[in-house]
């Protein structure tokens, strides 16, 4: 079996930056991630960009190059196109690399698992042509593909930058159905002040702002009742504002109403989690290191709590130089130098969230969805079905399965998870945290027994 | 009126490859990603759901939401997580068939 000091699961900007900072502490770093290149979601193929797609994806983009080179160190090895579906016993990692499987061990472990979209479910948003709006940036950063005919729904600063970003390749979207309300923007007023100190964010967004209205994009805000039309696929977004019923007929829906931790690794090796009211999402328990209830495991990043790009990178060097002094490879004292600024950094980037988070809450009808609506895609369970389970006595979502098959599907609830939690807690009058989430088990990602049976886990080459 | 697809290649690159996808010949880019190059093709839906038969397409195109599942050799396998090569011999995944993912 080969061993390794650390394995990074999710190459990032958490998962790059630690495994850098570790390699420059002498730590031999593995990389296992899913993509075959280096950057995750938010850098995707960044080290490919060509000048065209660098002049529309901006500046802000590019700047994952830095990270990416950063990866060239004789300590790093980085295995693309690795799917990981199993950790057992805090250290030891089971992946798929082209249709081999293996195993690898390392004396600690680093999930940088980053961020999935917050599941918004309306009425027909299973149809073709209905996608997230972070799909919307991965056909557009890894392939260059742009959606014409495509409208915007939803609430949040990722919108804007989509919007932006599809004005400069020259297909702006037809319009932005935004759910966000006034009342939404008076609450986050509370958090202006503090949100100054992350001034550089708050002016991103209004130059956005103002590079919209100039390219005439139509904006409609405090939209209800969104629903997406269509047969074979999407047709067409209606929606209300006011006492205006809208029809907007399109070829793509790109929805998006925030990022939450994707928490399937984290779950599956039983680390607790905790609502957090403030970011409707659970989070995974960690110390200001990363460090969770499993001694050897760490996390950094979105997975750990939505922080944006920037301050993943911060918490994945916070928990290499934490890494490093449990490995003996540095002492408390250079740790605690090297790590008090990188803390005042994360402070500062952290300082708009709140702001962000507050103007721009997600969408409450895809929170207590109607009755028809599909929640999970993948058995096609809806928000009535859930229900009537609850209804049936059904207490948690372990049970839903059960009652009805929700989240056994291939995605095993990464979609649904979150949007049954809800229901539950709401149709029960239960706390989140009582009502808990799906129970997580391996393999994390369907594993042929082809796979399985290619694994040597005897061999010193993973 | 609609003159163009859904979907269009702001800088098209690369050698295109012949593939087939439902027994239908397609020229797409070598080593692109297979959904978004299926998608630029015009190919939707990419399978029909094995509970009531719903087209569905792409979705998260991060490789979470298994909705751009498609069928190659016998397996059926995310198309979002693939890259085009030469002869990709691709089909809908099979209703009510043995494979379940």
């Amino acid at each position: 079996m080969r061993k390794v000091d650390l394995i990074v699961i999710g190459a990032g900007p958490a998962g790059m930056s630690a495994a850098r900072r570790a390699a420059q502490q002498g730590l031999d770093v593995l990389i296992l991630d899913e993509q075959p290149a280096a950057g995750g979601q938010i850098y995707r193929n960044v080290g490919q960009a060509n000048a065209k797609r660098s002049e529309i994806l901006g500046k802000d983009f590019i700047h994952g190059q830095t990270l990416t080179k950063g990866l060239d160190h004789a300590n790093i090895r980085h295995l693309k196109g690795a799917v990981v579906w199993q950790i057992e016993e805090g250290t030891r990692v089971s992946y798929t690399q082209n249709g081999i499987g293996a195993i690898v061990e390392g004396q600690r472990i680093l999930l940088a698992t980053g961020a999935l979209e917050r599941p918004m479910p309306v009425p027909g948003w299973t149809l073709p042509g209905v996608m997230t709006a972070g799909a919307a940036q991965i056909l557009l950063k890894q392939s260059g593909i742009a959606c014409q005919n495509a409208v915007l729904v939803g609430s949040g600063p990722l919108l804007y930058l989509i919007a932006t970003q599809m004005v400069r390749a020259g297909v702006p979207p037809l319009a932005i159905v935004e759910t966000q309300t006034k009342a939404d923007l008076a609450k986050s007023m509370r958090h202006l002040v503090g949100a100054l100190r992350g001034w550089s964010y708050l002016l991103k967004g209004l130059h956005m702002l103002w590079e919209l209205r100039r390219a005439g994009i139509v904006r409609h805000v405090a939209a209800t009742d969104v629903a997406i039309e269509g047969d074979q696929r999407a047709q067409a977004v209606v929606f209300i504002t006011g006492k205006t019923a809208h029809r907007i007929e399109c070829d793509t829906v790109l929805m998006h109403h925030g990022v939450v931790p994707n928490t399937q690794a984290a779950r599956s090796i039983d680390i607790p989690h905790q609502w957090d009211a403030a970011q409707s999402c659970f989070v995974p328990d960690c110390d200001a290191a990363g460090r969770t209830a499993v001694s050897t495991v760490f996390i950094a990043g979105d997975g750990a709590g939505i922080g944006g790009a920037k301050a993943a990178a911060l918490m994945g060097e916070i928990a290499a130089l934490e890494i490093a002094h449990d490995l003996e490879r540095l002492t408390k004292t250079d740790r605690d130098a090297a790590t008090q600024d990188l803390h005042k950094l994360l402070a500062t980037e952290r300082s708009a969230r709140p702001f962000i988070d507050a103007a721009y809450p997600p969408y409450a009808g895809a929170i207590a969805p109607a009755d028809e609506t599909i929640i999970c895609r993948c058995e096609e369970v809806t928000a009535g079905d859930i229900r009537r389970f609850a209804g049936l006595g059904c207490l948690g979502p372990n049970q839903t399965k059960a009652f009805g098959r929700p989240g056994m599907g291939p995605c095993q609830g990464r979609y649904c998870g979150l949007s049954v939690s809800q229901i539950l807690s709401a149709t029960n009058d239960m706390s989140l945290d009582d009502t808990g989430y799906y129970r997580i088990r391996p393999p994390l990602k369907p594993v042929t027994l082809g796979e399985l049976a290619s694994m040597d886990v005897s061999a010193s080459e993973g | 009126m609609k003159t163009a697809l859904p979907f269009r290649e702001i800088d098209p690159v690369g050698n295109k490859v012949s593939i087939t996808f439902g027994g239908i010949d397609l020229m797409l880019p070598l080593g692109e990603n297979l959904a978004g190059a299926l998608l630029v093709a015009g190919v939707m839906p990419f399978r029909n759901t094995p509970v009531s038969g719903a087209p569905r397409g792409p979705f998260c195109m991060m490789g979470a939401c298994y909705d751009c599942l498609v069928q190659i050799d016998g397996m059926n396998v995310q198309a979002c997580m693939l890259q085009v090569s030469e002869g990709m011999e691709i089909t809908m995944p099979v209703v009510g068939g043995t494979a379940d993912a």
